[in-house]
């Protein structure tokens, strides 16, 4: 099976200070494909994730070496416009976070910082809440607060706000580990509809989730990746005894 | 009772105690204030001129000039402690910019205000020619309501949960606007409750007018900024170490301090009740 790299790390290593957080990850992100990342806490896999689109440079003494390339262009090469960079690598995060505004004007807000136009807006919108598989339970309600949606909601919101910006690839943090069994199963079954159209990458914690809807899986251990291989065959056989060992729940 | 029991019994009384002396002076406080002047204050008293060397007539024109110099130092005061609160709280850079910049706030939130009223009469009348008028009792009156503007801005600013910067960043927005479209409208409500304080302050501050806007009497209104004005604390000053006639006058520096006090106290309420709204309002 010939697949596409999407986005790609080449030798990536990140510090903090002087704590040495990612060591020389080479890792493919294929096209329309679910990978998750999985590791126990503190191994890099979210810090690896903020990677693809540059949410490592908010935090301060942050260095990075390598390359990590989107479509072919490293996105790290000094000339890049990041606000461009962020429009194609949309992100979820752990938290649901919509913003203090109303359900529209959540989804519109990339739409709207680069000017688009009223009416596209609209349409937008409402093709981002249908895909996010929210617009029935919104549309009547479009100019309340974002607030005054359920946990589960606000996190398929904060999906449809990433897609308003048509991104080419989805980042999602742990993007259910708020979320009651319900909320989750839901967002889960929406990633499977979701990578018919663009890339998906999740951490997550929880390896039954990775197996569940995940096409390849990487295994990150210390800073390091130890493992990536299509989730199906890793699952099954193994080839680092680490990755084993997580898997069998030894250690997490 | 075992000692554990004493010591409580003792602690939470002894507590209740300096509540009920603190509660008290503030009783006693507002007698004093309102049984002598409460008489004093009628229609007449607010909407007319002082007469016959402020033994008679009203505190109008007091009113109306500390009306004004409130209003003018926070335009001016407003934008520029919000400014600066952004700067400290989103961009920040270098380090020892941001320290020298925070010293130099706290340094001016201790100097007494006395001190201000030398620094406008220097800077404001004298260099700048401003005279003594409303312009450089507003400016004097900004300088010292920066510090609490700044600091209640900043506050607000970084109570304002991470996340929301974050996820505005992730959809491609700029620093700055997410600075303008999130962060400020999230905070401004703070912003404005932590504000309104300042203005009590300033309705109330003495020293930094008596040199660069206070007057001791006119019959005139301001007819503009350039103007020197009456205001309601000098005004009291005024009554009781000026003039001849002890008697008249006590009085009715007693009706301009209840005056003071209910338009601090009006400003101080809108404060609550906004504050109550946003509380209510808040869900994150």
């Amino acid at each position: 099976m010939v697949n596409k790299a999407h986005i790609s790390t080449e030798d990536l290593n990140l510090w903090f200070g002087e704590n040495h957080v990612l060591k020389d990850v080479n890792f493919p992100v294929y096209d329309k494909k679910v990978t998750a990342m999985i590791g126990p806490s503190g191994c890099g896999k979210s810090t690896l994730l903020r990677c693809f689109n540059r949410m490592n440079d908010l935090i301060p003494e942050t260095k990075i070496k390598g390359k990590v390339l989107l479509n072919g262009n490293n996105i790290y090469a000094p000339k890049t416009d990041i606000t461009e960079v962020r429009t194609k690598v949309g992100m979820v995060f752990q938290k649901p976070n919509p913003f203090p505004k109303s359900v529209f004007k959540n989804v519109a807000f990339g739409l709207s910082v680069r000017g688009e136009k009223k009416n596209k807006i609209d349409e937008i919108v409402e093709k981002s809440l249908r895909n996010a598989w929210l617009w029935d339970e919104v549309k009547d309600r479009l100019n309340s607060s974002a607030f005054s949606l359920s946990g589960g909601q606000q996190q398929r919101l904060c999906i449809a706000r990433a897609l308003a910006n048509d991104p080419d690839i989805i980042l999602l943090d742990e993007p259910t580990s708020a979320l009651d069994p319900q909320s989750t199963a839901k967002i889960e079954e929406l990633c499977l509809e979701l990578k018919k159209q663009v890339t998906i990458l999740i951490v997550t914690h929880n390896i039954a989730q990775a197996g569940r809807i995940s096409d390849y899986t990487a295994f990150m251990y210390l800073g390091e990746m130890v493992e990536f291989d299509e989730t199906q065959r890793m699952f099954t056989i193994p080839k680092d005894k680490r990755t084993e060992a997580y898997l069998s729940g030894v250690f997490g | 009772m075992n000692r554990r029991k004493i010591f409580e019994f003792t602690g939470v009384n002894l507590l209740r105690f300096f509540i009920l002396i603190t509660g008290i002076f503030l009783l006693v406080f507002l007698y004093v204030i309102f049984s002598r002047g409460g008489k004093v204050v009628s229609w007449e008293f607010l909407t007319q001129a002082p007469r016959k060397y402020m033994t008679e007539g009203g505190i109008y024109p007091a009113i109306v000039g500390t009306f004004w110099l409130t209003v003018i130092s926070m335009l001016l005061a407003l934008p520029l402690g919000i400014f600066t609160a952004i700067f400290l709280t989103s961009y920040a850079k270098p380090a020892w910019l941001v320290r020298i910049v925070r010293v130099a706030i706290n340094t001016l939130a201790g100097v007494p205000s006395i001190i201000y009223g030398l620094f406008g009469l220097t800077v404001f009348v004298r260099i700048f020619h401003f005279d003594v008028s409303i312009l450089s009792g507003s400016l004097t009156l900004g300088v010292l309501a920066l510090p609490v503007i700044i600091n209640a801005s900043e506050e607000a600013l970084r109570s304002v949960p991470r996340d929301f910067r974050e996820a505005s960043l992730a959809l491609g927005a700029t620093e700055r606007q997410t600075i303008l479209r999130i962060l400020l409208p999230t905070a401004l409500p703070n912003i404005l409750t932590g504000t309104i304080i300042s203005i009590g302050r300033v309705a109330g501050e003495t020293a930094p007018i008596l040199f660069t806007a206070a007057t001791f009497y006119t019959r005139m209104l301001p007819s503009s900024v350039m103007d020197e004005v009456m205001a309601l604390p000098y005004h009291i000053y005024a009554l009781l170490t000026e003039g001849s006639h002890a008697e008249k006058q006590v009085p009715i520096a007693y009706g301009t301090a209840v005056v003071l006090m209910a338009m601090v106290l009006i400003i101080s309420a809108l404060a609550i009740v906004i504050r109550y709204n946003i509380r209510k309002k808040r869900k994150w």
